[in-house]
């Protein structure tokens, strides 16, 4: 994306650790990345990659002890949000950026009627009264595509499908207007043809404000090819790849996001069998030196072991971590 | 747009009174006991020493809950003593007094009132034999058993030494020191529901509020909260108490406030548990990541869910509330005298063993009680069973 374009959010050199077992568990280590005004980010990883703990880093959400922030800066619109207190923050929260959870099973509290847990943030956040915080609901309501919202709005969250809970739960996050929106893989739990329509939904409301940002964070490539601008690949902590969504899809440079790319089944292209990455991802407490990645790599070399590569600008915008590229990595 | 019934409570709320109402048995011990302990309140107009009205001297008196004395009406002035009566009869003119015949009252007739009932006048079922006797058109009208809990009848009892077996007027018999035992079982029963509801509540409050605090904050509060809790525990409370009760004459206020001090723990550890469960779901996060405090979170999102322990427990917490309390009275350091006590008739019943009717009376009437309660109890556990078929039948 253009250069000319603002940042929204900007995240220098964060680390968050988790004390597991009184090791030390690097669950992410050392990001850096940014988000522009009108962007729709994406971040992808497999499981345990560190996607959904940077998300709650940026929040300030992590379950402290055993969870700490060990370093790094979250600069939201040029305000770290890592220096602020507990009561700016939470002004923050659900105000200028709010998340949608994975599961829209459990993310909604079964005593409150989704209408109430919609007014919420509007009644913390705009001062407003029940009854316009409950007309403002049916609208957001109505915004989601909730069949017949001013009914709607008294039902609990059990009365309620999973498809309809993540709309509630993305009309909630979206009732303050925030400027930027964390989507915590909101379409994992659901069906294929629901996942289309929030997805649609999602796009749908990024287009209509143009300064605000979503972050997408999700296991899924092709909801990324889909919706995204921009693409983080994560790996044990890492950033491995970023890149426009058309450069990373065109030309993966890192061999995990190739591997990544090949386990896709491709209607274009025929294949025999689909290739898979072998192994696991390394457990939290263990990562391999240098180079996380290289157990599993097919291009191996002895470097890959020792030392861990810095994140490279290869092409214009394309940054990459690996050897492959780096002057060490060429002379070999 | 079509109309639905809407509803104050959440549905499955109601599904689970439906369930409760299913199981007949705890319904119905609900609504035994319900009714006993709103009746328990208007008892004053059953079972009471005082008359619910009195007529004297063409004036209507309300006796039941004003302490009017008839005797201040009579000589519009109080006189207690004997030779303060005298003394006031003699300034009058004493027995030479002119009797006005228009006067439908007059003072001699005052005076002969006062000379045959004397210090009878606070005893309502004496005044109104006497109205009968006198003709006058007075008349008073009595509870429909005239008998209070804290009424001395010795004199009444004649030549009957206390504790009398039961008969047609005290039909579970008097106490030892001539009370009647009925009056003081069903008060007992008020004082004893209302002191253990309200203990149940006040050590609930601080339960919860710890239990809270210590699971949701967790770590280091948590740890230390729950040592507290454990050195807590572990002192005695029974003894306790009673070096409390030994120390100060503890009154009802006082007693729920010690009570509750001990009271607090096990609701506090079913609490902690049940948060920390409910904070790790989902639903936590969404109200984190929308910005509402802490304070918010603990007390409107999680407790709700976390109520089911409060619930199901309330009962049996009741249960012990009566008993605890009973024992404190059968070992004197409960509730102080005259109150009317099961655990005091209890003991009564133990240094006379022969008088039958004190010790099986008040054991009767708390094992009514608390079987009820625990038939409540019972239905409400299961009620709030996720499980459909898991009763044993």
């Amino acid at each position: 994306m253009g250069k000319k374009q603002k940042e929204l959010l900007k995240v220098e050199n964060l680390k968050t650790h988790f004390m597991i077992e009184e090791q030390k568990a690097k669950a992410v280590d050392g990001l850096d990345f940014n988000v522009f005004e009108g962007e729709f980010f994406g971040i992808v990883g497999e499981s345990g990659s560190g996607k959904t703990v940077t998300a709650l880093s940026v929040l300030r959400l992590i379950p402290d002890p055993p969870g700490k922030i060990s370093n790094g800066k979250v600069l939201f619109k040029n305000k770290n949000l890592l220096g602020l207190s507990w009561e700016d923050m939470r002004k923050i929260r659900g105000n200028e950026i709010s998340m949608i959870f994975q599961e829209p099973m459990t993310s909604l509290n079964p005593v409150f009627t989704v209408g109430f847990q919609i007014m919420e943030p509007l009644m913390l956040h705009r001062n407003m009264g029940k009854k316009e915080a409950k007309e403002e609901a049916i609208k957001m309501l109505k915004k989601v595509g909730i069949p017949s919202p001013e009914r709607r709005v008294n039902d609990y969250p059990h009365q309620f499908s999973g498809g309809m809970r993540q709309r509630a739960m993305i009309a909630m996050a979206l009732s303050c207007d925030p400027d930027l929106l964390i989507a915590d893989e909101p379409t994992t739990a659901l069906d294929v043809t629901v996942q289309a329509q929030i997805l649609e939904l999602m796009t749908e409301i990024k287009n209509k404000r143009k300064e605000s940002a979503i972050i997408l964070i999700t296991h899924d490539l092709a909801v990324i090819a889909e919706t995204c601008d921009r693409v983080m690949v994560m790996y044990c902590g890492k950033i491995q790849e970023i890149a426009s969504t058309l450069d990373l899809f065109e030309g993966p440079l890192h061999p995990y996001t190739k591997g990544l790319m090949a386990s896709i089944p491709s209607l274009v292209k025929k294949k025999k069998r689909l290739t898979t990455i072998p192994g696991n991802v390394p457990g939290i407490l263990n990562f391999p030196s240098g180079c996380p990645f290289h157990p599993r790599c097919k291009h191996k070399m002895p470097i890959c072991e020792k030392t861990v590569p810095e994140l490279l600008e290869v092409e214009k915008e394309h940054l990459v971590r690996c050897h492959l590229y780096n002057s060490e990595g060429k002379n070999k | 747009m079509n109309k639905i019934r809407k509803s104050f409570f959440s549905p499955l709320f109601l599904k689970r009174i439906k369930k409760f109402k299913s199981f007949k048995r705890g319904y119905y011990s609900l609504i035994i006991i319900g009714i006993a302990y709103l009746l328990s309140f208007f008892a004053e107009f059953i079972i009471n020493d005082r008359a619910l009205l009195v007529k004297f001297d063409g004036k209507k008196f309300i006796t039941l809950y004003s302490d009017v004395s008839l005797k201040k009406y009579i000589f519009s002035k109080a006189i207690e003593t004997k030779e303060e009566y005298l003394e006031y009869k003699k300034l009058l003119g004493g027995d030479t007094l002119n009797v006005n015949d228009d006067e439908r009252f007059s003072l001699k007739a005052k005076f002969e009132l006062y000379d045959r009932i004397k210090k009878d006048f606070d005893n309502h079922r004496i005044l109104r034999d006497i109205f009968e006797e006198q003709k006058r058109g007075d008349w008073v009208i009595l509870v429909s058993y005239p008998y209070g809990p804290n009424e001395n009848l010795l004199d009444e009892l004649g030549e009957r030494n206390p504790p009398t077996s039961p008969d047609g007027q005290h039909f579970l018999g008097t106490d030892d020191r001539g009370r009647d035992v009925l009056a003081r079982l069903v008060y007992g029963f008020r004082i004893y529901m209302t002191f253990s509801l309200l203990l149940t509540i006040s050590s609930y409050i601080i339960g919860i509020f710890f239990g809270a605090i210590l699971g949701y904050y967790g770590g280091k509060v948590d740890f230390l909260g729950l040592r507290f809790i454990e050195i807590w525990a572990s002192i005695p409370f029974l003894f306790t108490v009673m070096v409390i009760s030994s120390i100060m004459i503890p009154n009802f206020t006082i007693l729920i406030i010690i009570l509750s001090l001990f009271y607090w723990i096990s609701m506090a550890r079913y609490i902690r548990a049940e948060f920390l469960r409910e904070k790790s779901n989902d639903y936590v996060q969404a109200a984190l990541a929308v910005g509402v405090s802490d304070q918010k979170i603990i007390f409107s999102h999680i407790l709700p869910n976390s109520l089911t322990p409060v619930i199901s427990f309330l009962p049996f917490t009741i249960i012990s509330g009566i008993a605890v309390l009973a024992s404190l009275d059968f070992l004197g350091f409960g509730l102080p005298e005259p109150t009317p006590s099961w655990g005091q008739l209890l003991s009564q019943g133990i240094s006379n063993l022969s008088s039958w009717w004190l010790t099986l009376s008040p054991m009767a009437a708390m094992f009514l009680t608390l079987i009820l309660i625990a038939f409540i109890g019972e239905a409400v556990r299961e009620a709030l069973d996720p499980k459909v078929y898991s009763r044993m039948r």
